[in-house]
């Protein structure tokens, strides 16, 4: 027998919600469609409905959107989300899929695009287990060689922009051919290869930029299997190049810091191997501190439901410093007291660099 | 509505963000608060005492810190150190509000 799947719908306003239930009634699936005016209400039906997907306002009154999505993702990590919101500004998309919503889709947009919504929404209704997803959003389940191989084959011109967290790279194609590449301050072949490398990410299509200065002559095939072989030596490598592969690695990350200003990074796994640090003699000091900081930041969030840590800021007289954490690794990154650039989003793509 | 209550429970419950400042004495104490009564003591008192550690841990290791802000998606939690207590002001990090909007 077809199972419906049941789809929550969360807004405080009535006609919205009313509006939402018959448009999505009209799905080939046909899901149940539960409706809460308030956080309080869908929470209770979370509990206990069998719910695929929520989507959720962002803004409403006591319990804001955000905070249900980060309660909801803890709690319930196998729904899908959608955020419905009439919010604009880039800052709560970039917010939202932070949190790990599926789609951002904007009211109006919704209104002016009924048909396409309703593609969406049944596609996410339609997808396999969170846990086996692999690849693109947008392309479930292909490469980035897949997408580039479709782009060129069908002689596009674009230009691809892929995002992985913080690091953004981007593709110039023009009439199928790469022509220039750029991924985390490397540009030409080196940065294509070094993009290849990224296995999740989002990606978008901007327009072609005919007049980009080409950087790239090998045909893009070619470049794919030197890629795939490079990579295939990577995931089996000789006893010999281990060694080297080592200085390497540790030689590319001083160069990061170097580039980036950065005074140090510490890096402690929290399964409680080895601690890494470059750039301070303090380890044995430091790595501690960053690994309870990180636990005190994260029970403190749990108990307040204020959602993810995002990051920990100190200022000391000596320094500035950035604490981050993931679920695998916290890091600590001090950078001198004059540095007045965005120091967070740099601190963001030297960690994501360094794990990479 | 007695009986949805006797259904769901507790486990539906959600609290609000606080919003405010308290200010603790090095003992971990608080002196003054502005957050709301409704908000629990309790937790107020473990966000003191968190924050107290971290700032004690770090005078250990050799690095005092004057500052520190916890970033949270919904609420940011800055702490500013007072010789040997702290200061700190609890601010929800939420969309605005609706009567806020343009």
């Amino acid at each position: 027998m077809e199972t419906r799947h049941k789809i929550l719908i969360l807004d405080d306003d009535a006609e919205w919600l009313a509006l939402c239930r018959d448009q999505l009634t009209t799905l080939p699936s046909h899901p149940d469609i539960l409706t809460a005016n308030n956080a309080k209400r869908a929470l209770a039906l979370l509990e206990t409905e069998e719910v695929r997907l929520l989507i959720s306002d962002l803004v409403m009154p006591r319990i804001d959107g955000l905070q249900m999505i980060a309660i909801v993702r803890r709690r319930f990590p196998g729904i899908r989300m959608v955020v419905l919101s009439g919010m604009e500004e880039e800052e709560y998309r970039s917010r939202a899929y932070a949190l790990g919503v599926d789609l951002f889709w904007l009211k109006t947009e919704m209104q002016r695009n009924g048909k396409l919504f309703c593609e969406c929404i049944e596609s996410l209704l339609g997808q396999s287990d969170r846990d086996n997803d692999t690849g693109f959003r947008g392309v479930q389940s292909k490469s980035l060689m897949d997408i580039i191989q479709m782009e060129c084959l069908s002689r596009s011109s674009t230009v691809l922009r892929i995002t992985r967290g913080p690091l953004v790279a981007r593709l110039w194609i023009l009439d199928g051919e790469l022509r220039d590449a750029e991924c985390e301050g490397a540009r030409g072949e080196a940065a294509f290869q070094r993009l290849l490398a990224w296995k999740t990410g989002t990606f978008e299509n901007l327009p072609p930029e005919a007049d980009r200065e080409r950087t790239i002559f090998k045909p893009v095939n070619a470049l794919l299997l030197e890629s795939a072989q490079t990579m295939d030596e990577t995931a089996n490598p000789s006893l010999d190049s281990e060694e080297s592969d080592l200085h390497r690695k540790t030689m590319w990350k001083l160069s990061l810091i170097t580039r980036e200003r950065a005074e140090f990074v510490v890096s402690v796994p929290l399964d409680g191997t080895e601690p890494e640090a470059l750039g301070t003699q303090n380890m044995d000091t430091l790595a501690p501190w960053t690994k309870h900081a990180a636990e005190i930041a994260q029970r403190l969030g749990e108990r307040l439901e204020a959602g993810p840590l995002s990051h920990v800021g100190c200022v000391s007289p000596e320094r500035q410093l950035i604490l981050l954490a993931n679920n695998t690794h916290a890091f600590l990154l001090g950078w001198p007291p004059e540095s007045e650039e965005n120091l967070l989003e740099k601190s963001r793509q030297l960690v994501a660099s360094w794990e990479s | 509505m007695g009986i949805l209550k006797k259904f769901f429970g507790g486990k539906a419950s959600i609290q609000q963000l606080p919003v405010g400042t308290i200010t603790v004495d090095r003992q971990g104490n608080i002196v003054a608060s502005t957050v709301s009564s409704a908000f629990p003591r309790a937790l107020l008192q473990t966000i003191a005492a968190d924050v107290l550690e971290l700032l004690k841990e770090a005078r250990a290791v050799q690095m005092p810190l004057s500052e520190v802000s916890l970033h949270f998606v919904s609420l940011r939690i800055t702490v500013r150190e007072l010789r040997g207590g702290a200061i700190i002001f609890l601010s929800p990090q939420t969309a605005p509000n609706k009567s806020a909007r343009p």
